[in-house]
C-alpha cells in the first residue's frame, strides 16, 4: 500500500507535533517503540492537562466555593471556568446546565436516581439499545427492579446499526426515557441521536446520550441534538480519570429532586429544614475533583487548538486505511460494518482467539483491547464470547497501523 | 518471538487446535463451569468419581489457547488419578504457573503440565491456566461454578 497516498494527513493537523505532546507515547514496551490503539478505554493525555494539574496543586491548592481566602477563590475561579469551557465545548446554554460527576456511569447513575424518581412510575417504559455498554444497562436494570417499570431494547442489524424502524416501533406513550449511546465503543456505530431525539420528543420521552465515545472524536451541540441529557467522562478526552459531566436541560434539571446529600449541594441545613443549592451546585455534594475539573479545561483547550474540523477527516482517514489493510486477511473478519462509524475497529478469527490476539501484540509494543469491552448483550447479539478491538485516534499514525499489521502477521503464523 | 515460544510451546498449540477429551459426560458424578469474566472464557468440566478415583473426566467450552490447551491437558493428566493426587497436582501446578520468574521450578509429577511453564512470564493470562483447574476445585467441593476471579 502506497503510504503517502493513502495518507490521511491533508488535513490540518501536524501529528508529528501532536505525538511529541503526550509523554507517554515515547516508550518502548518489551523493546518495540509504543503502539497505543487503546485509546477507546482512556485516552493518553497530554502535557498541557499533565502541568494544568500539577499547576494547581503546585499553586492554588485549596478548597472551593467555602473560603475567604486568596487560594480558595483562585481554585473556585479556576474551577468555575472549566465549567464555562464546558459549556462551551457542547454549546450548551447555561453553565447551571453543567453538572461535574465522577464520569459517565456517576452521570447516568444521577439521572436513573433523580429523574427515575420524579418522572418514572411502575408501568414505564426506559429504551435502551442493544449497542449499550454496561454503565448505560444496570442502572436502568436497578431503577426497573426497584419501581416496577420495563427496560425495552432498540435491536440492532448485522452491521451493528440501530434498527430505527422498530425503534419507533418501540416508542409509545408509556416510554418516559430513551437511554442511547452516541458512538459504540465495541463497533463504533455513530447513532443518528438528532433524529433519535425528534422521535422520542414526539411520544413525550427524555432522552439521555452516553457520549463517552463522542467526545474526543466529534463536535458536540447539545442545542442542535437537542437531547435532555448528555453523559460523558474527561478521562476519554485528554482529561484526568475520575471526572465526567452531565449536561442536562435547565428546565428539566430544575425539576429534578437532589441526588446525593452533603455539603455544596445546600443553601442552608437545620434539623428542621434543609434548602438545596442553586443548579448546577445541587447535584454536586461534597468535595468534587477539583484538579479532575481544572485537567478538563485543559483538555477542551486541548482538543480546540487541534480542532475536529481537522481531527474528524484524520481520523475518517486512519479508519479507512485500517479497515482496507484488515479486509484484505481472510481470516479476519470485522465486527460492526456501520456506515457512520468512527476510529474503531472490532474484529475476530477463527485462527485465533482475541485473548492471544492481545498477548502476541502486545509482545510487539501494541496496546489493544479483548473481550467483551463492557456489552455482553451485543457480543451475544453477534453469537460471539468477545472480540479483539483497535480504537484510533489523532495521535496514532499510518504506520502505527502497518506496525499492527505487521503484529497480525506474526500472530497468525504463530496459529497457522 | 523467543519468550513468545515460551508461552505458546508446540505441545499447547497442538491441544489447541486439536483439544483431547472435548466433550460432555451424560451421568458425571461431579461438574462444574468455570468462568473468567475478564474474558468471557467459560469451560464446563464433566468428571465420574468412584470410589476416590477419577475414572473418566472431560470438557466443553469456549476460550483462549492456553485455557483450552489447559483444559484438555489437565484432564489427561487426571484420568485415573485419585482425587487426593488430583488436589495435589493442582497446587503444584498453580505454584508453577505463579512462580517468579527466575526462580527454581520443580517440576517433578508435573509431566507434560510443564509446558505451561512459560505462563508465569505472562501474569495477565495466569488466570486463562488456572481457570479449568478452579472448576475442578469446584466441581470436586461439590460447588456448580468457579470464577478464575
Ligand atoms: C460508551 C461508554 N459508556 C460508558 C462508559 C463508562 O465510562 P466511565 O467508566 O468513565 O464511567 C464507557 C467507558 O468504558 C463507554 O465506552
Amino acid at each position: 500500500m502506497d503510504i503517502k497516498k493513502n495518507s490521511p494527513n491533508s488535513t490540518g493537523l501536524d501529528v508529528e507535533s501532536i505525538r511529541r505532546d503526550f509523554p507517554t507515547l515515547h516508550q518502548e514496551i518489551n523493546g518495540k517503540p509504543l503502539v497505543y490503539f487503546d485509546h477507546a478505554a482512556t485516552s493518553q493525555k497530554p502535557s498541557a492537562v499533565i502541568q494544568a494539574v500539577e499547576n494547581y496543586y503546585r499553586t492554588i491548592n485549596a478548597n472551593i466555593h467555602r473560603g475567604v481566602h486568596h487560594l480558595s477563590q483562585a481554585a473556585t475561579d479556576a474551577f468555575e471556568a472549566s465549567r464555562e469551557k464546558v459549556r462551551h465545548f457542547i454549546n450548551a446554554d447555561s453553565t447551571k446546565e453543567i453538572v461535574f460527576c465522577s464520569g459517565t456511569t456517576g452521570a447516568i447513575n444521577l439521572v436513573a436516581a433523580s429523574f427515575g424518581q420524579k418522572y418514572i412510575r411502575e408501568g414505564d417504559e426506559i429504551l435502551i439499545s442493544h449497542l449499550e455498554h454496561h454503565s448505560n444497562i444496570v442502572p436502568w436494570q436497578l431503577l426497573c427492579d426497584r419501581i416496577g417499570a420495563r427496560l425495552r431494547v432498540i435491536p440492532v442489524n448485522d452491521n451493528g446499526e440501530l434498527m430505527l424502524e422498530e425503534y419507533e416501533k418501540l416508542l409509545n406513550h408509556r416510554t418516559k426515557l430513551v437511554s442511547v449511546i452516541h458512538i459504540s465503543n465495541s463497533l463504533g456505530t455513530i447513532n443518528p441521536i438528532k433524529q433519535m431525539v425528534e422521535a422520542a420528543h414526539r411520544h413525550g420521552a427524555r432522552v439521555l446520550v452516553d457520549g463517552a465515545q463522542a467526545t474526543s472524536h466529534t463536535a458536540i451541540d447539545v442545542l442542535d441534538l437537542d437531547c435532555d441529557f448528555y453523559a460523558f467522562s474527561g478521562h476519554k478526552m485528554c482529561a484526568p480519570t475520575g471526572v465526567g459531566v452531565l449536561y442536562g436541560k435547565q428546565e428539566l434539571l430544575s425539576t429534578l429532586p437532589p441526588y446525593q446529600g452533603g455539603g455544596d449541594m445546600i443553601l442552608s441545613v437545620s434539623f428542621e429544614k434543609t434548602i438545596y443549592n442553586e443548579l448546577p451546585h445541587r447535584f454536586e455534594a461534597g468535595t468534587p475533583n477539583i484538579s479532575g475539573v481544572i485537567g478538563l479545561g485543559a483538555a477542551i483547550d486541548y482538543l480546540d487548538s487541534l480542532g475536529f474540523e481537522n481531527i474528524e477527516p484524520y481520523e475518517q482517514g486512519l479508519l479507512r486505511y485500517a479497515t482496507d489493510a484488515m479486509s484484505t486477511i481472510k481470516s479476519v473478519k470485522i465486527i460492526g460494518k456501520a456506515a457512520r462509524k468512527s476510529s474503531t475497529i472490532s474484529f475476530i478469527s477463527d485462527k485465533a482467539h482475541p485473548h492471544d490476539i492481545g498477548t502476541i501484540l502486545d509482545h510487539e509494543g501494541i496496546a489493544i483491547r479483548t473481550g467483551h469491552h463492557c456489552t455482553q448483550p451485543l457480543m451475544s447479539r453477534f453469537g460471539i464470547p468477545g472480540t479483539s478491538r483497535i480504537s484510533l485516534s489523532f495521535y496514532n499514525t499510518t504506520e502505527d497501523i502497518d506496525r499492527f499489521m505487521i503484529g497480525i502477521d506474526k500472530v497468525f503464523k504463530m496459529f497457522f | 518471538m523467543e519468550d513468545l515460544r515460551e508461552l505458546y510451546q508446540e505441545v499447547i498449540l497442538d491441544h489447541n487446535n486439536d483439544p483431547r477429551n472435548f466433550r460432555k459426560i451424560d451421568f458425571a458424578t461431579h461438574d462444574a463451569k468455570g468462568y473468567n469474566p475478564l474474558c468471557g472464557d467459560e469451560v464446563h468440566l464433566y468428571l465420574v468419581v468412584k470410589e476416590g478415583r477419577i475414572e473418566d473426566i472431560c470438557f466443553q467450552g469456549h476460550g483462549c489457547a492456553i485455557s483450552k490447551a489447559a483444559a484438555s491437558l489437565m484432564t489427561d493428566a487426571l484420568k485415573s488419578k485419585t482425587v487426593e493426587e488430583a488436589e495435589s497436582l493442582f497446587h503444584r501446578f498453580q505454584e508453577m504457573v505463579t512462580q517468579k520468574p527466575g526462580m527454581e521450578i520443580n517440576f517433578e509429577g508435573l509431566g507434560k503440565l510443564a509446558v505451561f511453564a512459560g505462563v508465569r512470564e505472562f501474569p495477565v493470562r495466569v488466570k486463562c491456566a488456572t481457570l479449568v483447574w478452579h472448576a475442578l476445585e469446584a466441581s470436586l467441593k461439590k460447588k456448580d461454578r468457579a470464577t478464575s476471579e
